[in-house]
C-alpha cells in the first residue's frame, strides 16, 4: 500500500512539472496583460530542440539550453507580429501553436523512435534513502526542484518587489504605465520571451524526462492544460501548485487505472484529463467576482503609445 | 529606421493587397526554409503548390478537400466576427461524423432517400450539440470558450477512439481500428459518377453564400457585424451578445459536424480512429485568409487545400514529411495577421534628422 502511495505521489510531481514550468510562464505573460496561446506550440518546439540537441551532442544540459533558446525564439515572433505589428492576440497565439507543431514534426521526423540520454534523477545519500519521504521529496530530477523554485520567485517577485509592480501597472491599466513613463512594449516584450522560455523547458522536460522520446504531437494539450491552469488560479502563482497537481494525478490515475486491467475502456481514460480541465474552468469560472479581481484588465488588448 | 504612422482611415487598397503580401511572403520564407535545410528551393514550392493540380484529376481532388475546409472556415468567420473564439471545430467535425456515422451504422437497409439526409442531419446536429455545449458554458458559467471548446475536440477524438476501437469496431475487419464500411445507401450522392466528388462540394459554396446573404442582408447580421466592430455600440443598440454567442457557436459547430458527417460519408465510407488531419486549425487559417467574409472563404478554403495536397505531393515526389504542411499553414496565418498592420497604418522609412532648432 505505501508502495503504492509512493508511486502515486512521484508520478503525480512527475506529471505536473511540466504543467506547472508552462503555467508559469504563462502566468507572467498574462500578468502583463499579454495572452499568449501558442504555449502548446512553443513546448513542442522545446521538446524536439531538446530531444535533438541531447541526442547529437549526448549532454541534456546542452538540451535543456537548447530548449529554452527554442521556446524563447518563438515566443519572440509571437510579440513580434502581436506586440509590434498589433495582431490580434488570440489569432497570434494559435498561429504560433499551428506553427510550433509543423515545425517540430519536421525537425522530429528523423527522430521518431530513437532513445535520448535521459536527465538523471537525483540522488542525495541518506536523503533518498528515507523510506516514502525520501523518493517523495528527494528522488526528483533537477528540473522538478527547478520548477518549484522558479515558481517561488515569480510568486514573490510579483508579490513583493518593485519589478513585479510594475509589471501589474502594465497589465492592468497599460495607458497609465506608459504615462508614468515605462516603456509598455519592451516589458512585455520580456514576459513574453520568458514564458516561451518556460514554455521549452516544460517541453524539454517531457522529452528529456517525462517520457525520454520524441513523437509528433508528444505534448497532447499540455499546452493548453497549462493555459487553462492560468485561469483556474485565477492569476494567482501559488495556487499554479495546487492546479498542477491536480492535473497531474488525473493524468496519472488515467494510466493507473488502465495498467490495473479495471474494465473501463482505455480512451475513455485518456480523456479524463481534459475532462477535468472543462470541469475546473467551469467550477472557477461562474464566479465572476473572483476572476474580475485578479484578472488582468488589459489581458489581450493591443497597445499603442499615443505622443 | 522604419516607423509605424497611423494613415486615419482604413486603405482600400491593402484591403486586397495584404493577403496576396502575406502569400507572396509565406512562399518566399518557405523557400527559405527549404533551402536552408538543404532542398532546392524553387523546386520545393513548385512541388508544393502547383504539382497536385497537374495530376490527373487534380482540380477534383483539391474540390474534395477545400469542401469540409469551407464550410468549416465559413463558420468561423461568422463566429469570429462576434469574438466568439471557436477553435475546437476539430471536436464538432467529429461528434457530427460520429452521430451521422452511428445512424449509418444503425440502419444499414435503409432506403437511401430517408437515410442520407437522416445521416446529414444526425452530423449537423452532433456538431450543435458540441458547440452549443461550448455556448453554455460560456453565458451561463463565463467559461472561456477558446478553452472549452479546444477540450472538446480532445474529448470527441477519444470518443471516437473508444467507438471505433471498441463497440464500434467492424467484426469482420481483422482486428483493425475501423467500423464496417456504410452501406452504399449511406454514402454521399456523387456529382461525377465513379469519382470522390460527393455533395459537399456542391454543399460548400453554397453554404458560404447563404451565410454572405444572412450577414449582409438581414438584422442577425448586421448585428454580428456591430458587434465585431464596435461591441459598446452593439451593447447600447440592445442586442443581446448572448444570443450571438448561441447562434455563432451552433452555426459554426454545425456546419463542422456537416463537414465532418460528409467526409465519413463521402471520401472514407466508414469511422477510423483519423477522420481530420488538422482541419480544426487549418479552418481558423481559411477563416482569415478570407477576412471573416463567407465569400472570402471559398478561394481561402481551396489554397489551403492544396496545401495539404501539396504536402502528400512533397512526401511522394521528395521525401519530405508533410508536417510542413503545418509550418506552411502557421507561416501564412502569421503573415496575414501581421500584414493587416497596412490597413491602417503605413511603414516609412523616417531619417534620423537633426531637429532643427
Amino acid at each position: 500500500m505505501t508502495e503504492l502511495a509512493v508511486a502515486f505521489l512521484v508520478s503525480t510531481v512527475a506529471a505536473a512539472t511540466p504543467l506547472l514550468l508552462a503555467a508559469t510562464g504563462e502566468l507572467v505573460v498574462e500578468k502583463v496583460g499579454v495572452l499568449n496561446l501558442g504555449v502548446e506550440g512553443m513546448m513542442l518546439a522545446g521538446a524536439i530542440a531538446g530531444f535533438a540537441t541531447a541526442n547529437e551532442t549526448g549532454v541534456t544540459t546542452l538540451g535543456v539550453l537548447a530548449a529554452l533558446l527554442a521556446g524563447t525564439a518563438l515566443a519572440l515572433l509571437f510579440a513580434l507580429v502581436s506586440l509590434t505589428l498589433q495582431a490580434n492576440q488570440t489569432a497570434t497565439g494559435l498561429a504560433l501553436t499551428i506553427f510550433g507543431r509543423g515545425f517540430s514534426a519536421l525537425l522530429g521526423a528523423g527522430y521518431v523512435g530513437i532513445p535520448a540520454p535521459t536527465l538523471p534523477k537525483l540522488h542525495i545519500p541518506f536523503l533518498t534513502d528515507i523510506p516514502v519521504l525520501g523518493p517523495v521529496v528527494f528522488g526528483h530530477d533537477i528540473l522538478v526542484y527547478l520548477s518549484f523554485a522558479i515558481l517561488g520567485v515569480v510568486a514573490w517577485c510579483i508579490r513583493s518587489t518593485h519589478l513585479g509592480l510594475i509589471l501589474r501597472a502594465v497589465g492592468d491599466s497599460h495607458d497609465a504605465a506608459h504615462a508614468l513613463g515605462y516603456a509598455v512594449v519592451p516589458i512585455r516584450y520580456g514576459a513574453v520571451a520568458f514564458g516561451g522560455a518556460l514554455a521549452g523547458l516544460a517541453g524539454a522536460y517531457m522529452s528529456l524526462a517525462y517520457t525520454p522520446l520524441w513523437a509528433q504531437d508528444m505534448t497532447a494539450g499540455r499546452g493548453w492544460v497549462a493555459v487553462a491552469l492560468v485561469t483556474f488560479a485565477a492569476w494567482r502563482p501559488l495556487w499554479l501548485l495546487i492546479g498542477a497537481w491536480f492535473f497531474g494525478a488525473l493524468m496519472y490515475l488515467s494510466l493507473y487505472v488502465q495498467a490495473l486491467g479495471v474494465a473501463v475502456p482505455s480512451a475513455l481514460l485518456s480523456a479524463l484529463p481534459y475532462i477535468g480541465t472543462v470541469v475546473v474552468l467551469v467550477l472557477i469560472s461562474r464566479d465572476r467576482r473572483l476572476i474580475r479581481l485578479h484578472r488582468p484588465a488589459m489581458l489581450g488588448r493591443p497597445f499603442q503609445a499615443r505622443a | 529606421m522604419l516607423k509605424i504612422e497611423a494613415r486615419g482611415y482604413e486603405s482600400k487598397f491593402w484591403r486586397y493587397a495584404a493577403p496576396i503580401l502575406a502569400l507572396v511572403l509565406t512562399g518566399a520564407t518557405s523557400g527559405l526554409i527549404f533551402a536552408a535545410m538543404g532542398r532546392p528551393p524553387g523546386l520545393t514550392v513548385y512541388t508544393f503548390l502547383v504539382t497536385p493540380l497537374l495530376q490527373q484529376d487534380g482540380f477534383q481532388a483539391l474540390a474534395v478537400k477545400a469542401a469540409p475546409l469551407i464550410m468549416m472556415g465559413v463558420g468561423l468567420s461568422l463566429a469570429y466576427r462576434a469574438n466568439v473564439w471557436n477553435i475546437g471545430t476539430d471536436g464538432q467535425f467529429t461528434l457530427g461524423a460520429i452521430c451521422g456515422g452511428g445512424i449509418a451504422l444503425a440502419f444499414p437497409d435503409a432506403p437511401s432517400r430517408a437515410l442520407f439526409p437522416a445521416i446529414v442531419a444526425g452530423g449537423f446536429i452532433g456538431g450543435m450539440i458540441n458547440g452549443g455545449l461550448v455556448a453554455w458554458l460560456r453565458i451561463r458559467f463565463n467559461a472561456n470558450e477558446i478553452l472549452t471548446s479546444l477540450m472538446f475536440a480532445y474529448i470527441c477524438q477519444y470518443l471516437l477512439v473508444y467507438l471505433v476501437t471498441g463497440p464500434w469496431r467492424d467484426p469482420e475487419g481483422f482486428g483493425f481500428p475501423q467500423t464496417a464500411l456504410f452501406s452504399d445507401t449511406a454514402l454521399a450522392p456523387r456529382l461525377i459518377e465513379d469519382s470522390n466528388v460527393h455533395i459537399g462540394v456542391l454543399l460548400a459554396p453554397l453554404i458560404a453564400i447563404a451565410v454572405w446573404v444572412m450577414l449582409e442582408k438581414s438584422l442577425l447580421g448586421f448585428q454580428f457585424r456591430v458587434l465585431g466592430q464596435a461591441t459598446r455600440a452593439a451593447r447600447f443598440a440592445g442586442f443581446s451578445e448572448n444570443r450571438l454567442v448561441w447562434v455563432a457557436m451552433l452555426i459554426s459547430g454545425g456546419l463542422a459536424g456537416l463537414a465532418g458527417v460528409l467526409e465519413a460519408t463521402g471520401t472514407l465510407g466508414q469511422l477510423t480512429t483519423t477522420l481530420s488531419p488538422g482541419y480544426g486549425f487549418t479552418a481558423i487559417i481559411v477563416a482569415f485568409l478570407g477576412r471573416l467574409n463567407p465569400i472570402g472563404v471559398i478561394p481561402a478554403g481551396l489554397l489551403l487545400a492544396l496545401t495539404y495536397l501539396g504536402g502528400d505531393a512533397a512526401q511522394i515526389n521528395l521525401g519530405l514529411p508533410n508536417a510542413v504542411t503545418g509550418i506552411f499553414q502557421g507561416i501564412l496565418l502569421f503573415y496575414l495577421l501581421g500584414c493587416d498592420i497596412l490597413l491602417l497604418n503605413r511603414i516609412r522609412w523616417v531619417l534620423n534628422k537633426p531637429k532643427a532648432a
